[in-house]
C-alpha cells in the first residue's frame, strides 16, 4: 500500500485535471485572459476541488493518524511575508506565459509531448536552483518545508 | 468582460474538479499528506531516503492519469502553442517560484484554501493576479 495508494491519489488527480480541461494550456489561458473572450471554466475546477477537500481537511483536522498509520501532516508555517508573495508572483508569471502549472505539467507527460518534457525539465532546473540558494543561510522554516503543497 | 459561451464547460469542469478534491481528500486521510504537485517534485530535488517513494508514485499517477482519460472520454491531445524561449522561461519561473513560495495550485489553491489558511489564501491570490496580468501584457499590451 506504501506506493499504491499514492499512485492511486495521482491518477485521480490527473483524471481530474484531464477531465476538468486543466490539462489544455489554451484553456487555462482562456480562463486568465479576463479582457479577452473569457472562459470561466477553471473557476468551477477550483470551486469543485476545494469543496470536497473542504470537507476532507474537517474530518483530517479531528484524527490523530491517517488510515495508513501515518500522522497526518498539516503544514504549520503562518508566515505571509516576502517570500511567499514574491514566489507566488514568479509562479503566476511562468503561468501565464506558457499556461501550465506544475500538476498538468507533470500530467501533459503522459501525453508523451516532447514539449512538456522540456517544460518539466526546466521546473525541475528551477526547483535545483531554489534549493542551491536555500543552501545559503536562511530561515530554516523555508529551507525545510516542501510542505504547503 | 466578454464571455466565451462556446468553450465555456461548467459540467465537465465541476466534476474534474470533485475528482481533484478526491484526490486530496484521498491522500490527507489515507496517506496524511498534502496533495501538492510542486511540493511533491520539489521533494525529490535532491531525493531523500525514505521520503521519495511516496512521490515517485504520485507522480506516476499523475503521468498515468491521460492514458487511462483517453481511454474512457475522447480527448484531443493538449497543444502547448508557446514558443521554445518563452517555454523554457515559463518552466523555469514556475519551478524555482512554486519552491519559493512553497506551493502551486494544487498545495495552496485547493488543499490551502480549502484548510482556509491565510497563507494559502495569500499566495493564490497573487498567483491568480500574477497570471491574470502577465496574460493582460501579453495578449493585449504587447500583441
Amino acid at each position: 500500500m506504501k506506493r499504491v495508494s499514492p499512485f492511486l491519489a495521482g491518477l485521480l488527480f490527473g483524471i481530474g485535471l484531464c477531465i476538468s480541461g486543466m490539462i489544455y494550456p489554451s484553456k487555462v489561458l482562456a480562463f486568465l485572459d479576463l479582457a479577452g473572450a473569457w472562459d470561466p471554466s477553471l473557476a468551477f475546477v477550483m470551486g469543485g476541488a476545494v469543496a470536497v477537500a473542504f470537507v476532507a481537511f474537517r474530518v483530517a483536522a479531528r484524527r490523530g493518524a491517517s488510515l495508513a498509520g501515518r500522522p497526518i501532516e498539516l503544514p504549520t508555517a503562518k508566515a505571509i511575508d516576502a517570500r511567499l508573495i514574491g514566489g507566488s508572483a514568479i509562479f503566476g508569471v511562468g503561468w501565464g506565459l506558457v499556461g501550465l502549472c506544475p500538476g498538468p505539467a507533470i500530467a501533459n507527460l503522459g501525453f508523451l509531448d516532447r514539449r512538456a518534457a522540456l517544460f518539466v525539465l526546466c521546473m525541475i532546473i528551477g526547483m535545483g536552483l531554489y534549493r542551491a540558494l536555500a543552501a545559503l543561510p536562511a530561515p530554516a522554516a523555508y529551507a525545510e518545508a516542501p510542505l504547503d503543497g | 468582460m466578454t464571455i466565451d459561451w462556446t468553450h465555456f464547460t461548467p459540467g465537465s469542469a465541476l466534476a474534474g474538479g470533485l475528482l481533484i478534491g478526491l484526490a486530496a481528500a484521498w491522500l490527507i486521510l489515507v496517506e496524511g499528506r498534502i496533495l501538492g504537485a510542486s511540493g511533491a517534485l520539489g521533494g525529490l530535488v535532491p531525493p531523500r531516503a525514505g521520503d521519495w517513494e511516496w512521490r515517485v508514485a504520485l507522480l506516476a499517477g499523475l503521468i498515468a492519469a491521460p492514458l487511462l482519460a483517453r481511454a474512457l472520454v475522447h480527448m484531443a491531445p493538449p497543444v502547448i502553442e508557446a514558443d521554445t524561449a518563452t517555454l523554457i522561461a515559463g518552466g523555469l519561473m514556475v519551478g524555482f517560484g512554486t519552491r519559493l513560495g512553497a506551493g502551486c495550485t494544487s498545495g495552496h489553491g485547493v488543499c490551502g484554501v480549502a484548510r482556509l489558511s491565510p497563507r494559502s489564501l495569500a499566495a493564490t491570490a497573487t498567483f491568480m493576479v500574477a497570471g491574470f496580468l502577465t496574460v493582460f501584457v501579453v495578449r493585449h499590451l504587447l500583441a
